[in-house]
């Protein structure tokens, strides 16, 4: 099974990097670009699991790991069973 | 005292940190490897700056799995010395040694350059040779230094006296350009709740000699040698 995770910042965190790319589409003319927020994409391969197990797996290992839960919230979903 | 080194693959100041607690302030000093799992009975163990395990995923993220870090993570719990320099600092806020977290600098640089720091606290074991108020020269080498943690945590630590060190103008002023990174608070260093860990951005050992064009880094270094 295959499932992918997407790290990004928590709201209430600044993102300069995610700015710095708003305000260059805004400079390309891009004016309708409200916000951006740039973030990380992992996508992992499981072998031999079941969609319930994903479900602890997954969270676990994006708690401890991908994602530091201070400045981090992450999103993940199953891509290929 | 007794102090301990750690290196971690990718570590790149783990030479002159051991060069500044060995050869300038003359300590009995040994190294750490990062699969180690005995801190040799050291009394402070040191984490220096550098790219630990290349900083993959996020700065200090992996080096906090390594083997010897589940013993400064005990040894931390019974009271033990633990200085984290730079990325040294980051393993210890992934490991939930000091809280909070780094987010890059503000400016999405890379900052390699002499800062100014004000004492703010000079009643830790890693401060007592100093005076609060106190203005360091020490320079900074990072990309992710830029200090956060949420309200509440900030309004505890701050309550507690946990911010050891500001960035601030050499007069010690609080000021936006001073602070270079754009840590909440200014904050370029700080403890735990107990004071026996200690995180700080700046690199007191590359300021341990005049030669090197400050000593103010000395005082964090004699703190730690001498008695509380």
């Amino acid at each position: 099974m295959k499932v992918r995770i997407l790290v990004s910042f928590k709201d209430s965190v600044l993102d300069p990097q995610g700015q710095t790319v708003k305000n260059a589409l805004h400079t390309l003319g891009y004016g309708a670009v409200r916000d951006v927020r740039q973030g990380k994409v992992f996508e992992i391969d499981l072998a031999g699991v079941s969609r319930a197990e994903a479900e602890t797996i997954v969270p676990e290992i994006s708690d401890k790991v991908l994602a530091n839960p201070i400045i981090e919230k992450f999103v993940w979903q199953i891509i290929e069973e | 005292m007794k102090f301990g080194i750690v290196a971690f693959p990718g570590s790149n100041c783990d030479f002159d940190t051991f060069y500044a607690f060995h050869d300038v302030m003359n300590q009995p000093t040994f190294w750490l490897w990062h699969k180690d799992h005995s801190l040799k009975d050291v009394d402070c163990v040191v984490l220096p700056g550098g790219f630990s395990y290349g900083d993959y995923l996020r700065s200090g993220a992996i080096a906090r799995f390594s083997p010897l870090m589940q013993e400064v993570r005990e040894f931390a719990a019974k009271g033990g010395l633990v200085l984290g320099i730079c990325n040294g600092f980051q393993v210890l806020l992934e490991l939930g040694l000091l809280p909070g977290a780094m987010l890059r600098n503000k400016h999405l640089k890379f900052l390699c350059q002499f800062v100014t720091i004000r004492m703010e606290n000079a009643k830790t074991r890693f401060t007592h040779k100093g005076r609060t108020g106190q203005v360091l020269r020490i320079p900074i080498a990072h990309f992710d230094g830029n200090y956060f943690a949420p309200p509440e945590t900030l309004e505890e630590i701050e309550a507690n006296g946990q911010v050891v060190f500001r960035y601030t103008d050499a007069e010690g002023r609080l000021t936006e350009r001073a602070n270079v990174n754009g840590s909440l608070h200014g904050i370029a260093g700080l403890t735990n709740k107990n004071g026996n860990v200690m995180g700080m951005m700046p690199h007191p050992e590359r300021a341990a000699e005049t030669l090197l064009g400050s000593a103010d880094g000395r005082v964090i270094l004699e703190s730690l040698m001498s008695r509380f």
